[in-house]
């Protein structure tokens, strides 16, 4: 399965006043024989900031963070507030209506299931 | 401002090379502002080092520290002799029976860091709290530390 980034540092969200800022979240991809099962980072982000769009065969996470309520004056900051967003381009065999995500505590698990026919399978000898 | 004590973690895993990718955002970073860039450690030789902020309130600081796919029970807070430490393991999720890797970026194993807070606080009404991958502790100034109000009277 190969792996893009897509970075976009100018889109304008009518909302907010400074520039929508996006990076790629750390991901571990992992291939089983039923699929594949990928794991992005994503801290901060919730169930509802979640968005997985598929288009042909390429796959895009992205997740917004939702606006902090400020807790002080900062001393410190290594945190960015930026939002997350990677594409992915999908193996063929992938059984796109399947796909299925679940978000748990920051990570979110996408399980991407090879379709049945590309599966190696057994074939029982007749007599 | 005498503010972090960084360690750098066992490396308990192997480097991700994929972050050599990222090169281009920690240069990026570089010309951030320097409260929101410069602080941050590079990953690429250091490990794990959750990224974390401290706030100020008049009578109460906030540390948030990023920790994604953690277990509760896997984290570890105390406080002793002003310093907040944080710790823990981060464990798999995924079983590796009969899986192949196709991108390791993640980082599993131990982290730790410790954080020196400027004033004094009241460690018994330190209060923690996990969620989304975010970990928050509230550390409450003890009386003596909150800024006074002193009125003026004029004769």
């Amino acid at each position: 399965m190969k792996t893009a980034l897509q970075k976009d540092r100018t889109a304008a969200n009518p909302e907010r006043t400074g520039p929508l800022e996006f990076v790629a979240p750390d991901v571990n991809i992992y291939e089983t024989k039923d699929g594949y099962l990928l794991e992005a980072e994503m801290p901060g982000v919730n169930k509802d900031g979640l968005e997985i769009t598929l288009e042909g065969h390429e796959v895009t996470i992205s997740g917004r963070r939702p606006d902090e309520v400020a807790v002080g004056k900062p001393l410190f900051r290594e945190r960015h507030g930026a939002h997350y967003r990677r594409v992915f381009e999908l193996d063929p065999a992938i059984d796109t209506a399947r796909i299925s995500a679940r978000m748990n505590q920051g990570i979110l698990f996408l399980t991407l299931p090879k379709s049945e026919e590309v599966k190696p399978r057994r074939i029982t000898v007749g007599d | 401002m005498n503010l972090i004590k960084w360690q750098r973690p066992a490396l308990t895993s192997w480097p991700s090379f994929g972050r050599l990718s990222d090169l281009r955002d920690e240069i990026d970073r570089l010309f951030e502002p320097p409260l929101t860039g410069l602080a941050r450690p590079s990953h690429l030789l250091s490990g794990w080092t959750p990224a974390l902020d401290v706030y100020e309130e008049k009578d109460h600081f906030t540390v948030k520290a990023e920790l994604p796919g953690m277990k509760k029970e896997d984290i570890e807070v105390s406080f002793h002799d002003g310093g907040l430490n944080i710790s823990g393991e981060r464990k798999s999720e995924t079983k590796h029976d009969d899986t192949e890797v196709y991108r390791a970026e993640r980082f599993f194993g131990r982290f730790h860091r410790t954080v020196t807070l400027p004033t004094s606080i009241a460690a018994d009404k330190i209060k923690a709290s996990y969620k989304d991958g975010v970990l928050t502790v509230t550390l409450p100034k003890t009386e003596d530390a909150r800024p006074k109000h002193i009125d003026v009277s004029v004769n």
